[in-house]
């Protein structure tokens, strides 16, 4: 079981072509697994073995009648909040407990058409709200490489299920880091694409101008070519690029990426951060330079400001966002003793407190007199952040940094003080705020034995670059990191 | 400027939310304290700086006006609380 579960992508297509291997016993080995190992990492809410197996079968088919795509029997996990057709989609929410999509998001109509296999739908923090998944209504993820630790958040589940082999690859959301922190943390790959290069329609919507579908994975040529496989036009999306679908980027990141200029911000190098995450992404830096890239310290001058405006637009669009739940067209409805009484009793009911919490600071930073105190300031400081990655990338390539200040927090550990969480997303939150595409890739381990994540952030829809350089860095370093959960493996035929 | 509790009462009205009194006043600190942190942005002066509501370019999108098929009013339907005959129920209104 071992042996099938370490394969990536394309070691399946290959097994799968030569017939070594068939999607059906891939499939049945990831659910033997995940049922196996879920109960301590609890990366998943919902597992649809039957529609697996049945995805499985077709994908089998595809196969012998010779039409196989990258994708065809790849078992992979979706995050929660992002609409199935027929299967459960909560947001990890008690409003949304009951909610089975009419339709596909378009992510996962295309990976359902390249013959993807869908396992199952992982945890999340509700509504994609949070760092850690503990704002989840329904259960808390571990980090596989230390059960005490947060898996990182908002997409927990993805980057725990793709950490602990529970997956080959899967599909998380990012609007201030949500995959590329908990990517950092579980020690795998994430990727936020550019703000439009991946169709939103059918993800539940949290902060529409910052929300982006993104791929995790264990390898920079798995995520690419998942990546691939979901980008693109989409007409059921107006804010989609009027680009299409990335070709041949297998290709593409394989060539040699000297002579690049790297620059590395001094702005993310100050108090705060950990000495070991520091030498680890410095490490890293001075490897690509042994690569023969070029590498300068560069100045985001309003980095300082990121999180203040990046809680203020997203609380204020989230309250207007989730306005929708009123327990009358969907979800979870609590009765009152009139309209007004049941909407209230329904939505106090059904979120949790960081939800209430950002409906509240957006409300207030959208009401009268303090429009333009909170929502419109900070709208012109995002024009200052965005200026500030326009001028570095007049001289540099790709920008370089940590993607978390600290390696995985404990569980517990901040979750009662919403500013320090909400402060640990610092390094995260200026790509999202400029739309920019940015990767988490691991580049070492604590001393604790934890995870480290550096961050490479590109030109708008230069994810080609990016992954390029990750992909050079893979290679040089040889990093490859096998979570202590995964020696429970062993023991298994 | 400090966020008192009536405050916090107004904007979860507005929110329609209901708090506890428990709810209230941890809200109150809570949110006291984050919008005290987000002050921060006052250091800067933005005089004339045109702000960005959206990272791509504002245009309309307009398509064809293709018949499509719609979804149907079962499917549509199937994931509301209560409803009779195509209808969704309410409490009473008037």
């Amino acid at each position: 079981m071992k042996e099938v579960l370490r394969l990536g992508i394309l070691e399946l297509k290959e097994a799968y072509r030569r017939r070594e291997l068939n999607p059906i016993e891939v499939t049945e080995a990831y659910l033997q697994w995940i049922k196996e190992i879920d109960p301590v990492i609890e990366a998943y809410i919902t597992l649809d073995e039957e529609g697996a197996l049945k995805a499985a079968e077709e994908a089998a088919r595809r196969f012998h009648e010779g039409e196989a795509s990258y994708l065809t029997g790849i078992p992979l996990a979706v995050k929660d909040n992002i609409c199935t057709k027929g299967l459960l989609t909560t947001c990890a929410s008690r409003i949304l407990s009951n909610f089975v999509p009419p339709y596909d998001a378009t992510v996962v109509e295309r990976l359902r058409r390249q013959g993807a296999i869908i396992l199952g739908k992982t945890n999340l923090d509700e509504f994609a709200m949070g760092s850690s998944t503990e704002n989840s209504a329904f259960k808390l993820t571990r980090n596989p490489w230390d059960l005490k630790r947060t898996p990182g958040g908002s997409s927990g589940g993805s980057a725990a299920a793709v950490s602990a082999w529970e997956c080959v690859v899967s599909l998380g959301s990012d609007t201030g880091g949500s995959i590329r922190q908990p990517a950092a943390f579980c020690g795998v790959v994430g990727l936020k694409p550019t703000y439009g290069r991946v169709s939103r329609y059918g993800l539940v919507a949290f902060a529409s101008s910052l929300d982006q579908i993104g791929p995790l994975a264990r390898s920079v040529e798995d995520c690419a070519l998942l990546f691939e496989a979901i980008s693109g036009h989409d007409p059921k999306d107006s804010t989609s690029l009027p680009i299409p679908q990335e070709e041949g980027l297998l290709e593409g990141i394989r060539g040699d990426p000297k002579g690049l200029r790297i620059g590395i911000p001094k702005e993310y190098f100050v108090q705060g951060l950990d000495e070991e995450v520091k030498e680890r992404v410095l490490d890293l830096a001075a490897l690509l330079e042994g690569l023969g890239l070029h590498v300068e310290e560069i100045s985001l001058p309003h980095t300082e400001y990121a999180v203040a405006t990046y809680y203020i637009i997203c609380t204020s669009e989230a309250s207007s966002n989730l306005a929708r739940y009123d327990g009358v067209k969907y979800g979870l409805r609590v009765e009152g003793k009139d309209l007004m009484d049941m909407y209230m009793e329904t939505r106090s009911k059904g979120f949790g407190p960081e939800v209430k919490r950002r409906i509240m600071l957006g409300t207030f930073a959208l009401s009268a007199g303090y429009y333009d105190q909170y929502y419109y300031k900070a709208s012109q400081v995002r024009t200052l952040i965005k200026r500030d990655f326009e001028q570095a990338f007049e001289r540099c390539d790709l920008i370089l940094t940590p993607t978390s200040p600290t390696p995985a927090f404990l569980l517990g550990e901040k979750v009662e003080d919403p500013l320090q969480m909400y402060l640990s997303d610092i390094f995260t939150i200026p790509a999202n705020l400029a739309g920019l595409p940015a990767l988490s890739i691991p580049c070492g381990l604590s001393k604790d034995g934890l995870p480290i994540g550096a961050q490479l952030i590109g030109r708008p829809c230069d994810e080609r670059t990016i992954l390029k350089v990750a992909r050079a860095y893979q290679e040089a370093s040889g990093l490859k990191l096998y979570p202590p959960v995964l020696d429970r493996l062993d023991s298994k035929r | 400027m400090k966020i008192t509790v009536e405050q916090v009462e107004y904007v979860a009205r507005l929110s329609r939310l209901k708090l506890s009194e428990e709810e209230k006043l941890r809200f109150t600190d809570q949110l006291d304290s984050i919008l005290r942190y987000m002050e921060k942005l006052n250091e800067l002066d933005t005089t004339g700086v045109v702000p960005t509501f959206q990272v791509i370019p504002e245009v309309n999108v307009l398509r064809e006006d293709l018949v499509q098929r719609p979804f149907s009013r079962e499917e549509i339907m199937g994931n509301a609380p209560s409803s009779e005959e195509g209808y969704y129920k309410v409490p009473r209104v008037i």
